[in-house]
This record gives C-alpha cells, structure tokens and sequence, in this order.
C-alpha cells in the first residue's frame, strides 16, 4: 500500500513537472512566433501606439502617486537613518540610487503587472471567448499578428518609461520631504546625487532591468489572454496566474540582474 | 461542374478513441444554398471548422475551392480564407470598434483603399443589411438581431465566393430571423456566392436551403432536397423534423440504472 501511495505521488510531481516544462516551452514558442510575426505591429505602428496608451498612459496616475509616495517614505526613513551618523546630506543619493537601481523598476514593475498585465490578458481572453480571435483567423487576418503583438511591443516600449517616470516621481517625493519638509540643503541633496549617482552603472542598468521586467510581464499577460479556456472562470484564472507569474518572475529577474549588475566590484 | 466543397470518406477526432466525424460524404455545388443539420453535438460544427481549415482531417479529404485543405499550410489556409465569409454564432463583433469600423476591418486589413473608396463600400455592405444608419454606434448598443446583420455585413465585405453559417437562427426574435433568412437567400444569391449553413433550427432553415445533409453521432445520416427531407421517412430524420421527443434520439443521456443512482438496491 505505501509502495503505490508513493508511486501515486511520484506520479503527480512527474505529471505535474512534465506540465510545466511543456507550458514553458509552448510559451518560448508562442513568444518566437509573436516576434517573427511583429511585421504588422511595426509596420502599422498606430497599432502599437493604441496599446502604449492603453497599457502605458492609463497607467500614469498609478505609477506617479505610487512614485512620489515611495519617494517620500524613502527620504523619511532614510533622514532617519542617516542622521545618526551626521550623513544627512547624503538623502539626495540614497533616495536617487534606491529608485533608480532597484525600486524604480520593482515597484513599477508590479504595479503595471497588476494593472495592464491583468487588463491585457482579460482582453486578449475576452477576445477569444466571445470568438473575436476566431473571426479574425476567418477573416485571413493572424491574431497574434494583428492583436496580441501590437500589444506585446507596447507593453515593452511602455515599461521602462513607466519606470523612469516612477524614479522620477520619487526623487520629487524625496525633495519635497528631505529638502521642503525637513530642511535638508537643497544644494547637498541635488549636487552629492549628481555626483554619485553613475549614467551606466545606474541608470542604465535601472533601464535595462525595467525592459526586461517589461519584456517578461507582457509576455506573460499575452500569453495567459491567448492560452486562456474560453470560459468566465477561464479567463479570471487567466488573469490572477498573469498578476501572480508576473510578480515572481519580476522577483526572481530582479535577484539574478542585481547579482549580475552590482556585484564584482564594478559599482560606485 | 467541380463542387465548390468536395468531402470524401471524411474523418475526424480529437481522441482516436472517440471519432467526431466519420465517412463523412458531401458535394456542395456552386451557387446553391445548403444546410448541414442535426443535434447538438452531432458533429456538424467540426465539420464546419474542418471546411474553414480550422481542423485538419484524421482521415479522408476535403477539397475546398478546388483546393485540399490537408495540404494547405498557413499562408495557404489564409489565402483561401480571403475568399469565405463566416457568420459566428452571435456574430463576434469586435467590442472595441464601431459598427463602422468592424465593417471596415476586413478592407482595411485586406486592401489599401482610398478612405472615400473605403467609406463608399462599408456604406454599400450596411445598406445591404438596412443597418446604414447604425454604423457609428457600438456593438454593446445593438440587439441579437442587428449584431448578427452587421456581422453578416462584415463577413460579405470581401465579396466572398463561400458563406458558411454557424447557428445563424438561435436567439432571434421572429422578425429578426425573418430578416436574416431573407438577408442569406438575397445576399447568396445578388453575390453568386454559395452559403453552407449549420444549424439545429430544421423547419426555419428548410424554408431558405436548397439541399440538405442530416448528421447524427458523425455521419451522413439522410440528404435530400427540403421537400425530400420532409416526405423522409427515416426514423431520425421524422424525429428530428416533427421535433418529437420519442424517437431513435433518446430524451435521457446514457447512465447507470435509476436504482442504482437512488441506491435502493441497497435499502
């Protein structure tokens, strides 16, 4: 009897890995597919502007007033910190490095995983439920050429914008509060930032950390939307496993860049 | 002439233990108006999808505009759909656009039209389906009945050679459907298209089709002109027309015996 319940088990994790391999697979296949077929998404680039609207510019109050309240925590509880060992000058460049390198990205990151992520797969899932996709092969038209790509590049040109302006954002909150509310000098805030914080060591990694978060959360949306059962419940599961997957894979993403990026000595 | 859809020894599954469609035999000539009917689950919409290229057959051929469907790849499936309208089931319009531009999609899509040009045919496909004054408003604002006349709109904007119809009758009010059965004869007829409809609803679709196939349980069951189909004295098919629900179709789904279920050989 133990013999067969462990076989039944040894059975399910079997079942279960060989699933999750396959979907990883059909997924990078899905994912080749989409870019080899982005000739109409670039060619007709007003399709792909639609979709930075709708992921990107719909997405802006979320991302400021997320940014500019990080920003202002930030510089509370960094003042707080700092001033115990009389580096309270130094505010502008924890807040600046803090968003640029890792939540800048992060917290973008999640934050448009939970709104466009979500949004762009109970479309693409709506879509295929109400036979929209169908219509469209009917039609001699490639869906995923025709609405799952434009939707792809859009999310991927709308991500590390997203980011920048959240960093952005944040270093304002960071001044109202370091510089306006605490009395911290404006000159130090802004001038130590300018000299500490490095265009390639920082921001250029915080870019590019934000285009791959913004490359793996769409991919994952379209993804979902497309490979969704064409049911009510299969389309909510669709879009809970996009804000899910997308936030660990942001994580894990994040953890493997900043090892690759600021470690090895080649940082400020 | 050739059949515009030729299918011979048809068959189909999903599962190999579980056949969908089987031997299934059809000739559809140019021009005519027919009607693949039976009950639900019979096996006529794989058979529908099959002559769009959606599903590849197990067995069998289907040779649709002169062409063999198994041995189109994509490019060639996509070519031969520019020449098949397909009116879905409550219609598939395209929420987020207008009545306008879901008329407009395929011509956009599919020929680099002048906006006048453009403008000049959606107008002419409206006005075929008497929904020319409808054309800026939003799918969501339209009844069943105007949905499915401006999906019909959009799928003749091609001027296709072959109509195929899924369920073109369910839900409708009777004046919509007196509609859309006037819309398919006319349309099929002023196009000089040829319409394959699919559908459970037998005495509203013997008044419009010119021949018909009965299916049940994936095949080719009876086929006759609409006056044969009637006169038919084929059990399933005198079922199937008189809506009567004694018949070779059981009312109740296989299952275990009813004292089973109850488990009153038990008490």
């Amino acid at each position: 009897m133990r013999v067969a319940d462990f076989r039944a088990r040894l059975e399910r994790v079997g079942s279960t890995v060989t699933s999750v391999v396959w979907r990883v697979g059909f997924a990078s296949r899905f994912l080749s597919y989409m870019v080899l077929h982005s000739g109409t998404a670039l060619r007709r680039f007003h399709l792909t502007i639609a979709e930075i609207y709708f992921a990107g510019v719909l997405s802006l109050v979320i991302i400021l007033v997320s940014g500019l309240f990080v920003g202002m925590v930030l510089a509370l509880q960094g003042y707080e910190t700092l001033q115990r060992f009389g580096a309270s000058e130094s505010l502008g460049v924890l807040v600046a490095l803090s968003l640029v390198r890792e939540l800048g990205p992060v917290v973008a990151g999640l934050l448009f995983a939970s709104r466009a992520g979500s949004a762009i797969t109970a479309e693409i899932g709506l879509m295929k439920a109400t036979e929209q996709l169908s219509a469209m092969e009917m039609m001699a038209v490639d869906p995923i050429a025709r609405v799952v790509a434009p939707r792809f590049w859009g999310g991927v040109i709308s991500m590390p914008l997203l980011a920048a302006l959240f960093s952005a954002m944040g270093i304002f909150g960071g001044y109202i509060v370091g510089v306006q509310l605490i009395g911290v000098d404006a000159g130090a805030f802004w001038s130590q930032m300018q000299a500490a914080v490095d265009v390639r060591n920082d921001i250029w990694n915080g870019v590019i950390k934000s285009l791959v978060f913004g490359v793996a959360v769409t991919w994952i949306a379209v993804f979902e939307g497309y490979d969704a059962p064409p049911t009510a419940e299969g389309v909510s599961r669709a879009t809970t496993r996009t804000v899910v997957t997308s936030s660990l894979a942001i994580l894990a993403l994040d953890f493997i860049l900043t090892a690759l990026m600021f470690t090895g000595g080649n940082h400020q | 002439m050739q059949p515009i859809v030729e299918i011979r020894k048809l068959a189909f599954a999903y599962d190999p233990a579980r056949p969908v469609l089987r031997d299934v035999d059809l000739a559809i000539e140019r021009g005519s108006v027919v009607g693949i009917m039976g009950q639900s689950g019979c096996g006529k919409t794989t058979l529908l999808r099959v002559i769009m290229g959606a599903l590849r057959p197990t067995a069998g051929e289907a040779r649709v505009l002169g062409q063999d469907t198994r041995a189109l790849d994509s490019q060639g499936l996509y070519a031969m759909r520019r020449k098949m309208g397909m009116l879905f089931q409550f219609g598939a319009l395209f929420t987020d656009m207008s009545v306008y531009e879901n008329v407009a999609f395929p011509l956009r899509e599919h020929a680099d039209l002048p906006d006048d040009l453009l403008n000049d045919l959606v107008m002419m496909k409206l006005q075929a389906v008497g929904l020319r004054g409808a054309a800026h408003l939003a799918p969501t604002e339209l009844s069943g009945g105007m949905a499915r006349r401006v999906a019909l709109a959009r799928s003749i904007a091609l001027d296709p050679s072959l109509m195929l119809y899924d369920e073109p009758f369910t839900g409708l009010d009777p004046i919509s459907f007196g509609v859309i059965v006037r819309l398919i004869r006319n349309l099929n007829d002023s196009l000089g298209a040829t319409s394959i409809i699919v559908t459970h609803d037998v005495q509203e679709a013997l008044g419009v089709v010119d021949y018909a196939y009965f299916m049940a349980a994936g095949r080719v069951i009876a086929q006759g002109t609409p006056a044969e189909i009637r006169s038919s004295t084929e059990p399933f098919v005198r079922q199937f027309v008189n809506g009567a629900s004694e018949g070779p179709v059981p009312f109740h789904y296989p299952a275990p015996t009813y004292d089973a279920d109850l488990e009153l050989a038990a008490s």
